[in-house]
């Protein structure tokens, strides 16, 4: 099994989230974060002091597949979080050891 | 028994306008305030306002308005309203002469209410909690209540129409509400010392929408602070509405304009800041000048206070936390001098010889001397303010300690000095 976390921009979440329901990939966590890669910040100004703000908001979502879905959802990804400019986020990919459902303690790729 | 002379129109309008007052201090400089600090402080710098409305009013009750409001000497009042003795619902000639004696006093409470509630802009994010109410009682009575006495009371020293030698102007409070609390506030911030990661550490403003809200409310409320100072439902009252309004509108334009100017965007915090220093500066001069010169007012404080906020701050880096020198200090100053050059007896003929006849009030009416009575009742605000506040401060640090501990500050005062937090918005 492999978790996926991309890092993408917040107003492209409904269309990730779309595109992963489209190709049957029910289970994702979204979290709220901060943080750049090359992408410049903006400067913000109260009273007269200058703020450099470069941690921007972005959304992380991550979701745990099979092996053999790896690329299909690596590529549904990045299309539908893709804006062609600089910004747009990153995918990171990890092996994950196992995976347990609660409500039953299914375990591996049945948990999923 | 009610007294014949007793005007309805007239009680009902101080009543209103003491109300809007309160509402000035809350929620109005609690929003305005509590939205600019970190939100680890909202509660605590809420807190600073809220609790002077109910500490002040005791105060004032057993002996405040008497130090301020009863006759003694040209500095202090007496003590023949202690308790408030007398002090009931029949009219008091000097404080009202159309509405009882209490309205006059309430009403007045909402303002020694306010004034060591817009300190609290200098010391926030950093104050022991203990130590800023021992400092409040303190000041308002060193401070507060002898500059009221001067100013409002019957025979203060500044008094013009009763019976002071130096006749100051001083309509609604410039120098006994703004300068009084901006001077102090600006020897807080330098006795209290710079918030912990100042200024390198970025510490901007949890909630611009609150402080929008509470300025706003500020600016409404104020029409109760200027047009109820006119103690009359009066054309006065009308004239002072409109000198408020229109210089606060044109301050708020003349901070927009300078910001926009020098960083290039103009910001809602600006145009609030500049709204309150308009209300600030105008508040001296809002019973005595004409519409049009109340506009130039505001417009020159917009600019100047946008001024003292950026650059004479930053110049000279203390930090003043929520600008209360830069606005009310600095502000108040430049109104209170300004209302010597353009008072005017076309707007209040209050001013009369010892046989009756109305007396030219400031440069317009061709005496340009009353700009050096402003100046004098300015010189004794500041003085007053930096003197008080520098004893009481020392006497309060001894006692109880005036700053918060390193550790206090840091996990932030709502939890540290009231054991609550703000915001809870995952429960």
């Amino acid at each position: 099994m492999k978790k996926i976390e991309a890092i993408i921009q917040p107003f492209k979440l409904d269309e990730v989230k779309e595109a992963l329901k489209g190709i049957g990939v029910e289970g994702i966590t979204i979290t709220e974060v901060r943080g750049h890669g090359r992408q410049k910040g903006h400067k913000e100004i109260y009273r007269g002091m200058e703020y450099q703000v470069d941690l921007l908001p972005k959304i992380k979502v991550e979701t745990v597949i099979a092996d053999s879905r790896l690329d299909d959802v690596t590529r549904t990804i990045s299309a539908a979080a893709r804006t062609g400019k600089i910004g747009d986020g990153k995918i990171f990919i990890y092996d994950v050891l196992d995976a347990i459902r609660i409500r039953n303690d299914d375990s591996g790729e049945a948990a999923l | 028994m009610p007294n014949q002379t007793l005007n309805s129109g007239d009680n009902a309008w101080m009543l209103t306008s003491a109300a809007l007052v309160l509402m000035m201090t809350g929620p109005g400089l609690a929003l305005f305030y509590g939205g600019l600090v970190r939100s680890k402080n909202v509660l605590s710098t809420m807190m600073h306002s809220f609790v002077l409305m109910a500490v002040v009013t005791v105060l004032w009750a057993i002996y405040g308005y008497s130090l301020a409001f009863a006759e003694g000497n040209p500095f202090i009042g007496g003590f023949s309203y202690l308790f408030l003795n007398g002090v009931g619902l029949t009219p008091n000639a000097d404080y009202g002469a159309t509405v009882p004696h209490q309205t006059y006093m309430i009403y007045q409470l909402m303002f020694a209410i306010i004034t060591p509630a817009l300190i609290s802009g200098a010391f926030a994010e950093r104050i022991k909690f203990s130590a800023m109410l021992l400092f409040t009682c303190l000041w308002s009575t060193i401070v507060y209540f002898p500059m009221a006495h001067m100013v409002w009371g019957k025979g203060g020293l500044l008094n013009a129409f009763l019976g002071g030698k130096i006749g100051c102007f001083d309509f609604a409070g410039g120098t006994v509400v703004h300068i009084t609390s901006g001077v102090s506030a600006l020897v807080c911030a330098l006795y209290l010392g710079k918030r912990i990661g100042f200024p390198k550490e970025q510490m901007k403003p949890h909630s611009l929408v609150l402080s929008v809200i509470g300025a706003c409310l500020l600016w409404v409320g104020w029409f109760g602070f200027n047009a109820g100072s006119a103690v009359a439902a009066s054309a006065l009252a009308t004239s002072a509405f409109v000198a408020t309004h229109f210089a606060t509108a044109a301050a708020a334009l003349g901070w927009m304009f300078a910001e926009w100017m020098r960083h290039g965007k103009p910001s809602m915090l600006g145009g609030i800041s500049g709204a309150v220093a308009g209300l600030v500066a105008i508040t001296p001069a809002s019973g005595f000048v004409q519409p049009f010169p109340a506009l130039l007012i505001g417009f020159l404080a917009g600019i100047f206070c946008f001024f003292m906020v950026t650059t004479v701050k930053s110049k000279f880096g203390y930090d003043d936390t929520l600008d209360a020198f830069g606005v009310h200090g600095a502000g108040g100053t430049l109104g209170a001098l300004l209302t010597g050059i353009f008072a005017t007896k076309a707007i209040n003929d209050g001013l009369k010889d010892s046989a009756g006849k109305v007396l030219p009030l400031g440069w317009v009416d061709g005496n340009p001397g009353q700009i050096l009575n402003q100046a004098i009742g300015v010189a004794i605000a500041w003085g007053l303010a930096i003197v008080g506040t520098l004893i009481i401060l020392k006497i309060v640090d001894v006692l109880v300690g005036v700053r918060a501990t390193n550790d206090a500050e840091i996990e932030g005062l709502d939890i540290s000095m009231h054991g609550e937090e703000g915001y809870n918005l995952d429960a």
